[in-house]
């Protein structure tokens, strides 16, 4: 044994910028096409595609679909497909408006039970898949025709039910208030800068910590010319959206929602064994069974934190058209998968982050967002948001099989 | 003499890193049965790809006469059109489709656009005839025993004008009756012409049947015996299937210390479903700390259903019978139960069950132990870089960072890749299935060098290999399998590559 310690115990974590963006390499691109679709359309719209108030609008028309991708690219890492999540949001949209309207529900009450009622029904959806292993495009196939039918049952005596709960309608409309700072920077959301500011300071000190912590392993980490370089990076960019949205009403619930889910999500499945386990099942199955991981355990928690992330949506959904209708919902699920897919997600499984799929679903929004400025036909629309799917996941598979 | 129907002259054949056939010569006369015998990895199964086109002309050196006439085959296409056909292990039948339809499967009779079932099926009757096959040709294949689908596997060979035919293992997967039949058929399509070579681990059936025998070892031809003229026997055979003698590859291990029964298996019998048959029969075995168990077999003997059905059970086979772990009986539901009572499970096939490829070392590494280095729910990523960075010294693993992903290391370093996740674990008890597989001459050292010094630490080891001088090298104690029953046990004094290879191929 001692005559194969031939290596030193010392501890080497090389990192230059080069090798990052060579490991991470689709996905920087997607976020450097991200940046060049915005930097088109902000020059064929003189500027209103990047004004405060077309991007605070882009987000909040993006949080529903958004917060179906996260959960979608945890379906997709572990092989499966989730086709019943637009149904599912557009019934639970539908039932939240019931309770709230002619139950008389309070909204503090609606909310937790249609998060439940999600959780369940993601459950419910998986037994098959996680049981006896049926695949995931029937079960949930089924499970979207059901929820369909639910969401038409419900909705049939009364047609589109309209919210009038103004806490409700101010989850996909609303924005936080600001500050009373009176004739302090007029025209600018000050809460929102100050929103801002702290989460520059809390990622400079987190980075800082993390820095430490590496050091204090003896651990390499990058030069410090290139550790600032970062910060100021991340800085400018967290500084300048706070600055664009604070031209407008600020940041809105939405946002609000949008961050907690994707904060969440990215911690579980970047810092906890449950996110490796995710992965690991990704990956490959049977090994991950063989490591002591339960395949069918997994199936099911991915399969409920989707359907809870269906009930946010279907509760953001309702609340910005401030009313649940018959076609809530209707084919949510593909612009999810596509958002996911052009994130970075393999169908191979295994692999595709959070991050990556909310910056596919920011190129997916802009691309309808700036065509919609420029007057382009619908029909059009279609056909360029299916060539860019398709790109994008054509250069993914090119950029992995060089790898 | 009369012209062989087939010669294969100096065939060599190499992959990446090995030289899996070197300068085989294989003669076979008109009309005989040829029997094809060599142990595990011996090159018969690559010289019969070579032969049927699979390993395509140009990829091979050598050269293969077929009647005196030169061959190039390009692909099985060519092999077929010169009369040679080849029946794999397994069957490549397509379950949902009827016996007929399976039997002109890419040669369908039509009349033009239109496949001609009536013709089809009366011209299967005619066939299934030749085989001895009383079935109905509209039957599905999957609600055929596996002895039947074998015969129209067969059957749909002779549909072509076949005038070699090859069969590979065809007896492995069946019963004694089917196997029975099956020898019937051979001698019956020798009558009517056909010449066959039978690849074959069971020397009871080959000694039955075959009028030559060649013997393949390390890629070599070793010899090839005529069975009435020279006088063969089973002995004779194993002698020449083995006969190297063990080259001074292991390391010694410098104290033996064998102490408390740390697993116990009694009558430990399973059952799978999905086979439809039993994989496992009355198996009682006792291991020990600090000793290192070797369970021989050859392929399909039952030893790694034995690993996973005692290690949680994943494929759930039906199991009964008793594990004891130090004495205590313990029921795994999975193998998370298996790994809390410190046993773990280095997979046969690293690339399949073993790693995930496409992560990269650190993870693969702290994969079954996550919990060790998770404080509040966090994993801790810096304590993670390090244990990797441990048994990727201890291991010797080369790797130019743990950032790397698994999937881009040589098979060596692969299965120190897994052997470090195992051990990190902390396991009392850890299955090795072959360990040494597909890897190089100096990472086998090591491992057994790591195995040697684990042992010493007191740890319990069950290798599983189908390589004998391995099994003799490096094992305290040896069981041999075959046919999902244990056949023999013995210490390694009392040992030897013949007695293990005899009851190995004793059914």
């Amino acid at each position: 044994m001692e005559d194969l310690k031939v290596k030193s115990n010392q501890a080497h974590l090389s990192k230059s910028l080069l090798d990052i963006m060579k490991t991470n390499i689709s996905q920087y691109f997607m976020f450097i096409a991200l940046i060049v679709i915005m930097i088109f359309f902000t020059v064929t719209t003189d500027g209103v595609f990047i004004s405060s108030r077309n991007i605070s609008n882009l987000i909040n028309q993006m949080g529903y679909i958004a917060v179906l991708a996260v959960g979608m690219t945890l379906i997709i890492v572990i092989r499966h497909i989730e086709l019943s999540v637009g149904y599912l949001a557009g019934f639970l949209g539908a039932f939240s408006a019931i309770a709230l309207t002619f139950w008389g529900w309070p909204i503090y009450a609606v909310i937790p039970a249609v998060m439940i009622l999600g959780i369940l029904a993601g459950l419910l959806t998986a037994t098959p898949v996680a049981k006896l292993g049926v695949p995931a495009f029937v079960s949930t196939m089924a499970a979207g025709l059901i929820f369909r039918g639910a969401l038409l049952l419900v909705t049939m005596g009364t047609g589109t039910i309209v919210i009038r709960d103004p806490v409700f309608n101010a989850i996909g409309n609303g924005y936080i208030p600001d500050l009373p700072l009176g004739g302090f920077l007029p025209g600018k959301h000050k809460l929102t800068l100050i929103i801002g500011l702290i989460g520059i300071i809390l990622s400079i000190l987190s980075a800082i910590k993390s820095r430490r912590t590496k050091l204090s392993y003896n651990f390499q980490v990058p030069s410090f010319g290139l550790f600032i370089a970062q910060l100021v990076l991340i800085s400018g960019l967290i500084g300048y959206i706070s600055w664009i949205l604070s031209g407008y009403n600020g940041i809105s619930w939405s946002l609000v929602i949008l961050l907690l889910v994707v904060a969440v999500f990215q911690f579980i499945t970047t810092k906890t064994p449950l996110g490796r386990h995710i992965y690991a099942v990704g990956g490959n199955p049977e090994a991950a069974e063989l490591s002591g991981i339960s395949v069918s355990k997994i199936t099911y928690i991915v399969f409920a934190a989707m359907g809870l992330l269906s009930s946010l949506s279907g509760i953001m959904y309702a609340s910005r058209l401030r009313s649940a209708t018959t076609t809530a919902g209707l084919g949510f699920e593909t612009d999810a998968i596509a958002a996911a897919f052009v994130g970075g997600v393999s169908a191979a499984g295994g692999v595709g982050t959070i991050t990556g799929s909310i910056i596919g679903a920011l190129v997916m929004m802009s691309l309808t967002s700036g065509m919609n400025l420029m007057n382009i036909d619908i029909s059009i629309q279609y056909i360029v948001r299916g060539a860019v799917l398709v790109l994008a996941v054509v250069f993914d598979r090119i950029t992995r099989r060089n790898q | 003499m009369e012209t062989p129907i087939l010669e294969m002259k100096s065939i060599t054949k190499e992959f990446p890193g090995v030289k899996a056939l070197d300068n085989v010569t294989f003669s076979v006369r008109k009309g005989e049965v040829h029997c094809l015998v060599g142990e595990n990895g011996a090159g018969k199964s690559t010289l019969m790809k070579v032969l049927s086109g699979v390993h395509a002309f140009g990829t091979y050196t050598g050269d293969i006469f077929v009647e005196g006439e030169l061959q190039k085959f390009n692909g099985i296409r060519d092999s077929e059109h010169a009369g040679i056909a080849i029946i794999y292990q397994e069957l490549a039948l397509i379950p949902e489709l009827s016996v007929y339809e399976n039997i002109f499967l890419g040669n369908e009779v039509s009349n033009g656009i239109v496949i001609d079932s009536n013709e089809s099926i009366s011209q299967a009757i005619d066939i299934l005839k030749k085989v001895g096959l009383d079935v109905n040709p509209l039957t599905k294949i999957k609600n055929l025993g596996v002895g039947k689908q074998q015969l129209v596997e067969i059957a749909k060979a002779l549909k072509k004008d076949v005038r070699i035919l090859i069969l590979d293992e065809p007896t492995a997967a069946l019963n004694e009756t089917d196997s029975d039949n099956l020898l019937q058929l051979i001698r019956g399509l020798k009558e009517q012409g056909v010449t066959c070579i039978l690849i074959s681990h069971k020397l009871r059936e080959v000694m039955e049947i075959a009028d030559t025998i060649t013997v393949l070892r390390d890629g070599k031809t070793v010899t090839t015996l005529d069975v009435e003229a020279d006088k063969v026997n089973e002995p004779v055979l194993i002698k020449h299937m083995v006969g190297r003698s063990i080259d001074n590859i292991f390391p010694k291990r410098e104290n033996v210390n064998i102490g408390e029964e740390v697993l116990r298996l009694e009558n430990w019998s399973a059952f799978s479903y999905a086979l439809g048959r039993d994989i496992l029969k009355n198996v009682n075995i006792s291991v020990h700390a600090g000793e290192i168990v070797g369970i021989a077999g050859l392929m399909g003997s039952g030893r790694t259903e034995l690993a996973k059905s005692i290690f949680g059970n994943p494929d759930h086979y039906r199991l009964s019978g008793k594990v004891f772990i130090n004495g205590k009986e313990q029921k795994f539901r999975s193998p998370h139960d298996a790994i809390k009572s410190s046993m773990a499970y280095v997979t046969e096939d690293r690339k399949g069950n073993g790693l995930i490829l496409i992560d990269d070392v650190k993870h693969n590494i702290s994969l079954a132990n996550l919990k060790e280095i998770t404080t509040g729910g966090v994993i801790n990523e810096n304590e993670e870089i390090l244990i990797a960075n441990k048994y990727r010294s201890e291991l010797n693993i080369k790797t130019p960072t743990i950032q790397q992903k698994v999937r881009n290391l040589s098979g060596g370093n692969q299965q120190k890749v897994s052997l470090g996740k195992w051990l990190f674990v902390k396991p009392g008890i850890m299955i090795l299935d072959e360990p040494t597989r597909g890897i190089d001459v100096g990472a086998k050292y090591e491992i057994y060098t790591i195995m040697n010094s684990l042992v010493e630490q007191g740890m319990s080891i069950i290798m599983i290999s189908s390589e004998l001088p391995e099994v003799l090298g490096m094992s305290d104690r040896i069981y041999v399998m075959s046919a999902g029953k244990i056949n023999g046990e013995m210490p390694v004094e009392d040992a030897s590559q013949e007695g293990i290879m005899a009851l190995a191929v004793d059914y």
